[in-house]
């Protein structure tokens, strides 16, 4: 079993304040894991760390990524190497076109590991064949990077660039939250369809509704910066019965 | 404007100018400059309207008069109809392909559209009239495109020149004046250009404008401009160059249902400094105004914007909106802006904005965990930034000029 990502003692603090407080975490190749928490338990600090957002301040342990020291890479070479996070809230770039976004991001990616950049033709029917699938209209590419965009709509586009930037390995912030039951399939469908052995996803979420459409192999409960209790997917089900409370006990 | 406090650093100025021969049409005008700059001097910050932009230290500088040099720098092909250009502070009609028209011709209109005793720029380049750029579009005609260029090299020595450019646009005429200013980084010159344009019933002139002398330059400009009853003016500058930049336009809308659009972009890096100041009269009903500026700063450098909008009485049912921005890309920069609305009309839509800060953390960091490159992140969200100055920018080919030198800024260190 090939390793995708491995978490050893993992600590961080925001603003002085330690949030993560010692994870191991193992992700093999080929796997998705869930990670499933009450609010404040540390799930988005984890992804934030894990994609290098500056403030995030990493006070002990080590994340190996396909052998690489993860948190010695920058955000862009991290990105570059195959990690995607998908955002709990994308962020608008008034002025920034979508097409002109997701254009400049695939070709950075393809030029980091030495690969021939799509001219506009080639990317704009990239783009389509995957913003079909999506049921996302065309006119989404013309507008600013997710400017009025709604909640859906805004997390179609995160799953529209995992699509294109074809990760190793996605990291889905809370994706289902503020989602109805057909843009929940539409997620589930895109994280479905990169699936395989060379592929990887950590599911970070509240509620289990998610993990009915992105079946896990894996599921860890994070309560205060550490996991408590991993199993296997039945364990998604025994917390929405129990809640966080009586499995953390 | 407010009273000016005397200030008595002009001597030099004076002394100069006093030194030039004077043609019979430009006496006028030369005593009312030498008066003002004798009364009022080089406005330092105790003058309200230069609070921010101190002129006082042109008044230690000493600077040559133009020669007239024999420079011929190479020149891409014209990207108009015509090209008018300037080497080295001296109109060069050989090196034209449009036919050099004496300031005389115009001498009945020449100081028309400008206050020397409150306008301080304009007082000085008054003072040194000598030579300029006559553009008179007939009646229903479109001029097309044409170019101004001001060429300093590096044989010219630390000159000052003040050309003084008059457009008259007949009624329906058209026409696209794209300017540009260039020299190299290590000459302290002055140049001092004033637009005098006034616009008949229904003309259309659209004056882009780039700005990037050399980083010891002194750049003052002041555009005068009268605009008709449904004429338009369409003003975009880029201030990129000089040490020391401050470009004024006073416009006035002085027939029913007039259009002015201010809009422009101050990319400065260290050690610059650039002031636009803006001063709009809706002096007749239902005309409409747009200014957005827009301003970015590296290293330690300063920026300013001042904008005013005079709506007269009867100017009612006025559309008025401007808005001002700043993006600082260091700590030590630093930016001032004061917008400043006067209303008398009732009925009137009149409205301004200001945001002076950083990129933003969350912004970047979205750029990056997609994969791009810090530099190349950053670069497109200065682009972005800007993008909204450029919008009103209709034509292609100037729009191209304006963004090969954005890009060029952008490429260049701090």
């Amino acid at each position: 079993m090939s390793i995708m990502l491995q978490i050893e003692g993992l600590r961080a603090a925001v603003e002085g304040r330690e949030i993560l407080r010692g994870i191991d975490l193992t992700v093999p190749k080929g796997e998705v894991h869930a990670i499933m928490g009450p609010n404040g338990s540390g799930k988005s600090t984890l992804a934030y760390v894990l994609a290098g957002r500056e403030g995030y301040e990493v006070t002990a342990g080590r994340v190996t990524f396909e052998g690489q020291d993860l948190l010695a890479m920058e955000p862009e070479q991290r990105a570059a190497a195959g990690v995607f996070l998908a955002f709990q809230y994308p962020v608008e770039l008034p002025g920034v076109g979508n097409a002109n976004f997701l254009r400049t991001a695939l070709n950075a990616q393809r030029r980091a590991r030495g690969e021939p950049e799509l001219d506009a033709m080639q990317f704009l029917k990239e783009a389509r064949a995957r913003m079909k699938l999506l049921g996302m209209p065309e006119e989404m590419l013309k507008r600013g990077v997710n400017v009025g965009f709604s909640g859906g709509e805004k997390k179609r586009n995160e799953v529209l660039q995992m699509a294109l930037l074809s990760p190793r390995l996605a990291i889905l912030d809370e994706t289902d939250s503020g989602l109805d039951i057909d843009a929940l399939k539409i997620v589930a469908d895109g994280v479905n369809a990169l699936r395989g052995p060379e592929f990887s996803a950590l599911v970070i979420t509240h509620y289990q509704r998610l993990l009915n459409h992105i079946v896990p192999d894996r599921v860890h409960v994070l309560v205060g910066g550490r996991i408590i209790r991993s199993g296997g997917p039945e364990l998604a089900l025994e917390l929405e019965q129990r809640g966080y409370g009586q499995v953390a006990a | 404007m407010n009273a000016i406090a005397p200030i008595d650093n002009a001597r030099g100025f004076l002394r100069a100018a006093e030194a030039m021969p004077v043609p019979a049409w430009a006496e006028g005008l030369r005593a009312a400059g030498r008066a003002a700059l004798a009364a009022r001097g080089l406005p330092n910050r105790r003058v309200e309207a230069f609070k921010y932009t101190d002129l006082a230290p042109l008044a230690q500088m000493t600077f040559t008069r133009p020669e007239g040099g024999r420079a011929a720098p190479a020149l891409g092909a014209p990207r108009g109809r015509a090209r008018l250009l300037f080497v080295d502070g001296v109109l060069r009609g050989d090196l034209s392909t449009l036919p050099v028209r004496p300031l005389s011709e115009v001498a009945a209109v020449l100081g028309e559209l400008t206050d020397p005793m409150n306008q301080p720029l304009a007082a000085l380049n008054a003072a040194f009239a000598e030579a300029g750029m006559v553009l008179e579009v007939p009646a229903g005609e479109d001029a097309g495109l044409v170019e101004l260029l001001s060429i300093v090299t590096d044989e010219a020595g630390p000159i000052a020149f003040h050309p003084r450019h008059v457009i008259r646009l007949g009624a329906g005429a058209r026409l696209t004046l794209l300017e540009s200013a260039e020299g190299p980084d290590h000459l302290a010159y002055l140049h001092n250009p004033v637009f005098e344009i006034a616009l008949a019933e229904g003309a259309v002139l659209t004056h882009v404008r780039l700005q990037r002398e050399g980083r010891a330059a002194f750049f003052l400009s002041s555009v005068h401009a009268a605009i008709g009853a449904r004429a338009t003016y369409d003003n975009f500058t880029l201030q990129a160059g000089a040490r020391l930049a401050r470009n004024e336009i006073h416009a006035a809308l002085q027939g029913p249902q007039g259009a002015c659009h201010m809009n422009g972009a101050q990319l400065l890096g260290e050690g610059q400094h650039a002031d636009t100041t803006t001063s709009l009269h809706h002096a007749a009903p239902e005309c409409t105004s747009r200014q957005t500026y827009k301003t970015v700063l590296r290293g330690r450098a300063r920026g300013v914007f001042q904008g005013k909008i005079l709506v007269s009485r009867e100017a009612q049912r006025t559309d008025g909106y401007q808005m001002n921005q700043a993006l600082l890309l260091s700590e030590e920069a630093e930016m001032d802006s004061k917008p400043q609305l006067e209303i008398y009309a009732d009925d009137v839509k009149c409205s301004h904005g200001a945001t002076i800060g950083a990129l933003d953390p969350d912004q970047l960091f979205y750029l990056r965990a997609r994969g791009i490159p810090q530099e190349q992140a950053r670069a497109m969200l200065v682009e972005a930034f800007l993008a909204e100055a450029l919008e009103g920018l209709a034509d292609p080919l100037c729009r191209a000029v304006l963004e090969e030198a954005l890009q060029q800024w952008w490429r260049q260190p701090a």
